[in-house]
């Protein structure tokens, strides 16, 4: 039996053997390795191990609770924010391990962008939302500022909308609006890695097409991985799918095939609305 | 049949029960509003005369049955209560930063938000004794800076707590969002946590001028009086609530218009500074 999800998706044969060829040839942006996560004494995930391959758009699924969320923010060490949580394990990238860093954590964070399933814009105007990330790490003339700007709200879809109201406050836009300008914010400092933590979940099926078209666009130049309780989502925008079960990686592979012939029962069970 | 009708007696139980609290909440707004208004009534009916004597703002407080006004009386109120608010709100938001952002829930953040819970509901004329015994009575005189460090030491607990209370509604979403894209700590309380949290901590910072503008108790032991215009704040200053505590308590009719006067100023000028910030945060947000 198959649910729309799968049917959607289903390529020619040919055009798997294709993407999944085309995906073989990608290298490792972030190297997971038993990765052990605990909130307090909860432990939250268990010896995670995968590859994160670079310029790829790899999906996070699964149920509620499963810990896919809590994955994608130990990417940006966002946890160490919180003294009751910690990880164990290796997050490789450019050979080094982010979890045991000496540097200060703000320069990793720099370098991996992410939205959260909220748009949190800051109380400051839509120029300035953007402008304010920028000048962390870069002094920029006003002109080049005005560039960044613009091009980081034309990437994001939202510079026809806004290019007239850009002294407004973050705060005026509309709900898809808002997490359009948090994606333009995300990118304009230029980041390797963006996380996407259920961009769309509070979204209506026109701005989740465009930041679903978006995401599409932006594989060329980041690497991005994406949470999301939408499966259609997963299968429609990435290339790689990871399925998460109770704090541990099911399964882990090219999209089509974790949508069209899964190796473990429990990831086609899941897919195909059978879980329960 | 459907259950559902305007008959129905739990529908019913609930009106009922909705119009009930509904005029008991109404009756409480009522009966608190009913004394601000008949205190402001007041106030504007004995004090709203003296207001339109321009001699009030420029002639010295009189003794008795001479022409005066409560001109060194306002000027030095607005210098002991510019300089307490210039000393304690500082100390306040820095400290109620501390307590948000850093301390949060550690022993020390917790042991200082207690200690200044007890600072904040200790009574005015502890505070004026306190800035008596260890400054008045050591230089042995009474003076402007005592009264100002007073009312310093009664600005900071309502801006800690206010400050502190404030930053810790911002989402801890905000925060996250700002760490995101590698924004040190500081840079994001600036930036971000203080504008989000901005309108409550100026409210927090109002409320304690409003509250220091018409403290008595500790001037009375700190800043005393005087019957002179006198700025110098190393020496006794005049100030409305402790000329207001003499003249009212005075048999001199003309003493006790002086004191309605002066009452009445100074309610009406934290009115005004609550209404202006309002206005301001409302064009800037």
């Amino acid at each position: 039996m198959e649910t729309s999800a799968t049917a959607r998706v289903q390529p020619p044969r040919i055009e798997v053997a294709a993407r999944a060829e085309q995906a073989g040839e990608t290298k490792a942006k972030l190297t997971v390795r038993n990765l052990d996560f605990y909130y307090g004494s909860y432990h939250a995930l268990k010896s995670v191990t995968l590859e994160v391959p670079e310029r790829r758009v790899t999906a996070f699924i699964g149920p509620s609770g499963c810990g896919k969320s809590t994955l994608l923010r130990t990417f940006n060490r966002m946890y160490s924010l919180y003294p009751d949580q910690r990880a164990e394990g290796e997050i490789i990238m450019d050979g080094e391990n982010l979890l045991t860093v000496k540097r200060d954590v703000s320069l990793i964070r720099a370098k991996i962008g992410m939205v959260f399933q909220k748009p949190t814009p800051f109380p400051m105007s839509i120029y300035d939302n953007i402008a304010f990330g920028v000048r962390l790490f870069e002094n920029l003339k006003k002109r080049d500022m005005d560039e960044r700007v613009e091009w980081a709200l034309r990437k994001a879809a939202l510079w026809d909308e806004v290019k007239d109201i850009l002294g407004q406050s973050g705060h005026s836009l509309s709900g898809g609006q808002q997490q359009r300008l948090c994606i333009a914010r995300g990118i304009a400092v230029k980041p390797e890695i963006l996380l996407l933590d259920e961009p769309t979940s509070a979204l209506d099926p026109i701005s989740t097409a465009k930041i679903e078209e978006l995401v599409d666009e932006l594989k060329r130049d980041f690497t991005i991985a994406i949470v999301t309780h939408n499966m259609q989502q997963a299968a429609r925008v990435s290339d790689y799918t990871a399925y998460m079960y109770l704090g541990e990686l099911v399964e882990f592979d090219v999209t089509d095939t974790i949508f069209i012939k899964p190796k473990q029962k429990a990831t086609e069970d899941y897919i195909t609305g059978r879980f329960g | 049949m459907s259950q559902i009708s305007a008959s129905n007696p739990l529908y019913t139980a609930r009106k009922r029960r909705n119009a009930l609290m509904l005029s008991v909440s109404a009756l409480a707004l009522s009966f608190g509003l009913f004394w601000l208004a008949w205190i402001l009534a007041t106030l504007l009916f004995e004090g709203g005369n003296a207001l339109l004597h321009a001699a009030l703002y420029y002639k010295m407080t009189p003794p008795p049955g001479a022409d005066g006004g409560l001109a060194n009386a306002i000027a030095g109120s607005l210098a002991m209560v510019v300089t307490g608010t210039l000393i304690g709100t500082p100390i306040g938001v820095m400290a109620g930063t501390y307590l948000a952002e850093y301390g949060r829930k550690s022993w020390l953040a917790s042991a200082t938000r207690f200690l200044n819970d007890v600072l904040l509901s200790a009574p005015s004329i502890v505070i004026g004794l306190f800035v008596y015994s260890v400054y008045v009575a050591q230089v042995r005189h009474f003076s402007g800076w005592a009264g100002a460090f007073a009312l310093a030491l009664l600005v900071i607990p309502v801006v800690v707590r206010t400050t502190d209370d404030m930053l810790k509604l911002v989402p801890s979403s905000l925060r996250e969002a700002t760490a995101a894209l590698g924004c040190p700590q500081w840079k994001m309380i600036f930036f971000v946590t203080y504008r989000a949290a901005r309108t409550g901590i100026l409210t927090g910072i109002l409320l304690a001028v409003a509250r220091i503008s018409g403290e008595t108790a500790p001037l009375l032991f700190t800043a005393l009086n005087n019957q002179f215009w006198s700025l110098n704040m190393n020496a006794p200053v005049s100030n409305l609530p402790v000329v207001i505590f003499q003249f009212a308590m005075s048999p001199y009719q003309d003493w006790q218009r002086l004191a309605w006067g002066g009452a009445t100023l100074i309610t009406l000028a934290v009115l005004l500074l609550n209404i202006l910030a309002r206005v301001l945060f409302k064009r800037t947000t």
